[in-house]
């Protein structure tokens, strides 16, 4: 797994090698310019150094032209170079940013001082997080309480996990093994115990893992279960839009909303609209759905959201 | 050796030091280089303090496992040693020392524009300074010293609200010096000095008086709406209150970047006396020397997003801050490269202030290069608060700033006090202090680039190697910062009698005695010449 004093980190990401790439570059660029300063200076300190007690420098020509040439190159090389380095880290930032379109999507649910992470599937675990090699993984992630990181070394990607939004992160892993999870922004006393291991297994063994015994697995409502026992079922009905929108075939849709502006249901609009429903209002009805601000977990709240992303449309409209 | 006023140095005479005796002399002064010492004594006794925490810390992290300190008493400690370094220390620092004993004289006045403005910034600091100090005695905070909301407004138990009172009260004393700074320079200059013919340090602290003056009032508006969310519930931060984590980081970082110039830019100052003064020769590039100060103030307002690439703000935000943050590079690129410059054809002699200044430039590049790294986007989204981000901003406060400063008092100690100190123990001390940081903060780099988050109280065993040689190193370090203390204390009573001109320089704090009299020139001196003029005047003409 790992040696016993490494000084490199392993790669187990797709995006850890071009990461690692640019950084040796600016590594090289850093370690360049300070050994050039560095021996300059020796050198010219000793070259010039001071040889009777009372000598003193050479006055500079007065405004020469050599000057101006020095100034404009070493204030211009640098710039040049930093651009280099700029456009390269953007394009990685933006790779890094945009999750391919068939990212399987976990979630994640930050938590003093612990990571909740629940598969697709509906499997949860914490402080664990298994995923198949050579499949692009995007996270959803929220936290319970104060501001989070999630960060894997060997992926070379973190993302802060923020309360009352959801960021995103994606990575793809390319190396079978286990690697550290870390909390990378501080959170409280445990800190630095707020961590854990990513499993990365072929897509077989991940499989058999899913289907495996949920040993250990806490008892949970899934969003089935919640929907009925929250009497969301009360208004949201399958059959009639009389008191509240059919929720059939909302997810990915476009939402007219009372103000006139329209909206992409995705994830965090599914959020807003449990946790604060008055924040905007669907066109055509009364603003009368309670608030479950405060009612429900994060984690009730992403088994709702996954539950309502279930419902597609042809089964739905069928009936 | 040079042309200034050579004195006896036996005949008794009036200086600043011995113009009255008893501590009503110096606690009711308004005599700026008697309010720079009072600072002096006070920093010092607030740099111990985070030190010594830093000892303790660097002990914890000696073993992987958090087996010296509870998590909640290790999180206090690298918070309460944030928090004296930066906003009791560093901040004020060179300003307030250095910066309030050499300006008046550099520009060739009696005094600061306000001399009891001065004093009373003093005491305001000092104010600040016991909140912050009861806070710890009573409990300490566990925030860090960037108090992230809603951890800070909603989680912590800690002293979260004493301690910031007192960073909001010391700001006040830091706005009152800026201010004073600022008049001072525009309206106390001696006859024939005109902006070019400044000092680079002047320069530098005008900039920096700048920022102060322009930022800190932000900081002070965030604490109070801190307290505001914290006291009363006002959702300002806190999203289960309604509120914007984020905004907070904003607001923070809209100071706390131009921050990092305020710690830096005074020694950046100090260097630029100091190069010239050693090298005897003119600076090469006075006016992108000088520009480029400014240049660092203005554009030190505009990257403060750089702080917040992976908290959840838009890649096009990011893009833009990455790219103002790269441009940042470019001032300080100037500056190193005509500080090295001017070595060339100089006569170069490596005393202890020159160590400093030198050992400045090297570990200023150093951690400069590696902030560019940071300012790179995708770089950040690995190393981002981890130890990697430790190691750069130490080699910027620690390994520039106090670099810097210390220089700067090596420099200057003969004029403050007008006694020599020990060349010997002196050019140890600046040795071993280059090597200690070193030792201390390289292994970090690699720490942060193999994934070791920072503020961690314990860490996975494969960490240790490097984490004992950076404890290590900063053993070596504590010992460096010691020797001064004692080789300074030791020569104000048996140092030998400083002349007006120790080093052969030039410049005005030169051309006085030292120390200097009450009110720094027996008459009033007259400016011909640029600041940096090797060889030095035959006569002083400078002085009547
Ligand atoms: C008292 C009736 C009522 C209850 C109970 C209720 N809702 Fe609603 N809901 C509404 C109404 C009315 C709207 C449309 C107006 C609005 O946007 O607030 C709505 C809107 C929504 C929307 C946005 C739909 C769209 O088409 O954009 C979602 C999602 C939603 N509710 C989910 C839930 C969930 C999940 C629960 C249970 C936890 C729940 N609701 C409970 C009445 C209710
Ligand atoms: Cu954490
Ligand atoms: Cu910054």
């Amino acid at each position: 797994m790992m040696q016993d004093a490494p000084l490199f980190p392993e790669q187990a990401s797709t995006i850890a090698s071009q990461i690692d790439n640019l950084f040796f570059f600016a590594l090289g660029i850093a370690a360049f310019f300070s050994i050039l300063i560095a021996l300059l200076i020796v050198y010219l300190g000793v070259r010039y150094r001071r040889r009777h007690a009372a000598q003193t420098g050479e006055a500079p020509p007065h405004g020469s032209k050599a000057q101006t040439v020095l100034e404009i190159t070493w204030s211009v090389i640098p710039f040049l170079i930093l651009m280099v380095m700029f456009i390269w880290g953007v394009k990685i930032y933006f790779t890094a940013a945009r999750p391919p379109a068939d990212a399987i999507q976990f979630y994640v649910v930050g938590k003093q001082w612990m990571w909740k992470i629940q598969h697709p599937e509906g499997r949860r675990e914490i402080n664990e997080m298994h995923v198949p090699v050579g499949r692009p993984i995007k996270l959803l992630m929220t936290s319970e309480d104060v501001i989070h990181s999630f960060f894997v070394p060997a992926f070379r990607i973190k993302q802060d996990v923020l309360p009352g939004r959801y960021t995103t992160m994606w990575f793809q892993a390319d190396k079978v093994g286990t690697y550290h999870l870390f909390c990378s922004q501080y959170c409280g006393a445990e800190h630095a115990k707020m961590g854990g291991w990513v499993v990365v297994m072929e897509p077989h063994e991940y499989q058999a893992w899913l289907a495996g015994e949920k040993s250990g697995q806490a008892e949970f409502m899934t969003g089935a279960e919640l929907f009925a026992a929250r009497a969301c079922n009360t208004c949201h009905r399958p059959d009639t839009s009389a008191r509240a929108p059919i929720l059939t075939g909302l997810f990915g849709r476009q939402v007219g909303l009372q103000d006139g502006r329209r909206v992409a249901a995705d994830e965090a609009y599914i959020r807003e609209s449990i946790i604060e429903p008055q924040a905007k209002i669907v066109s055509g009805y009364q603003p009368i759905m309670p608030t479950f601000k405060g009612q429900l977990t994060e984690e009730d709240v992403i088994e709702l959201i996954n539950y309502i992303k279930g419902l597609k449309a042809p089964e739905g409209v069928a009936r | 050796m040079s042309a200034a006023p050579t004195e006896t140095g036996s005949e008794p005479r009036t200086h600043y030091l011995n113009d009255g005796y008893g501590i009503k002399s110096w606690l009711l002064t308004t005599d700026h280089k008697r309010i720079a010492i009072l600072y002096l004594i006070s920093i010092t006794v607030f740099f111990a303090l985070g030190g010594l925490m830093a000892v303790l810390i660097r002990l914890e992290l000696a073993t992987p496992e958090g087996d010296l300190f509870q998590p909640d008493m290790y999180n206090r400690l690298f918070t309460m040693h944030g928090i004296f370094m930066i906003f009791f220390f560093l901040i004020p620092g060179v300003p307030a020392v250095l910066g309030n004993f050499f300006i008046p004289i550099m520009v060739g006045a009696r005094d600061l524009a306000f001399p009891r403005l001065n004093l009373l910034s003093w005491y305001i600091f000092n104010i600040g300074g016991i909140f912050a100090f009861w806070a710890m005695m009573h409990g300490g905070i566990d925030t860090g010293w960037t108090f992230y909301t809603p951890y800070s407004t909603t989680y912590a138990s800690t002293h979260v609200l004493p301690t910031a009172l007192g960073i909001f009260i010391a700001g006040f004393s830091s706005i009152l010096t800026g201010l004073n700074f600022v008049v001072t320079v525009h309206r106390m200059r001696a006859p024939g000095l005109t902006w070019f013919r400044l000092p680079l340090f002047v320069w530098a602290m005008y900039a920096t008086s700048l920022i102060i003056i322009l930022g800190t009032p932000v900081v002070a508006v965030t604490i109070l709406l801190v307290g505001a969310e914290r006291l009363f519930g006002v959702g300002i931060f806190d999203p289960a209150l309604g509120g914007d984590p984020l905004l907070f980081q904003h607001l923070f970082w809209f100071y706390s970047h131009p921050a990092v110039y305020i710690m830096v830019l005074p020694s950046m100052g100090v260097v630029s006396e100091i190069v010239p003064a050693f090298a005897r020769r003119k600076i090469f590039g006075y006016r992108f020397i000088a520009y480029s100060s400014i240049a660092l103030a203005v554009l030190g307002f505009l990257v403060w997003g750089h702080h917040m690439f992976v908290a959840g703000m838009s890649i096009y935000a990011a893009t833009i801050f990455s790219i103002l943050s790269m441009l940042v590079a470019v001032p300080s690129a100037i500056k190193v490269f005509n500080w090295t410059a001017t070595l060339y054809k100089g006569a170069v002699s490596w005393e202890t202030p020159m160590l400093y200044a030198l050992g400045f430039i090297g570990l200023f590049t150093i951690g400069g290069l590696t902030g560019v790294m940071l300012a790179t986007l995708g770089i950040d989204l690995h190393v981002h608060d981890t130890y990697f981000i430790v190691a750069h901003f130490h080699y910027i406060m620690v390994g520039g700033a106090i670099m810097g400063y210390l220089g700067g008092l090596h420099y200057w100690w003969p004029k403050i006090t007008g006694k020599l100190y020990s060349r010997f123990w002196s050019r140890i001390s600046a040795g071993v202090i280059f090597i200690g940081f070193n030792v201390t903060f390289l292994p970090q780099f690699i720490l942060g680039y193999l994934g070791m988050p920072r503020r961690y109280h314990s860490y996975p065993p494969e960490f240790q190697v490097l984490n004992v040689m950076s404890s290590a190193g900063a053993t070596i370090l504590g010992v460096g910062y010691v020797i001064p203390l004692v080789y300074f204390i030791w020569s104000m009573r048996y140092g030998k009698q400083a002349s007006s001109n120790p080093w052969g320089a030039v410049g005005l704090e030169w051309e006085t005695t030292s120390p200097p009299p009450t009110h720094n020139f027996e008459t009033q001196p007259v400016v011909s010449r640029g600041p940096y003029e090797y060889p030095p005047p035959k006569e002083a003409p400078v002085v009547a």
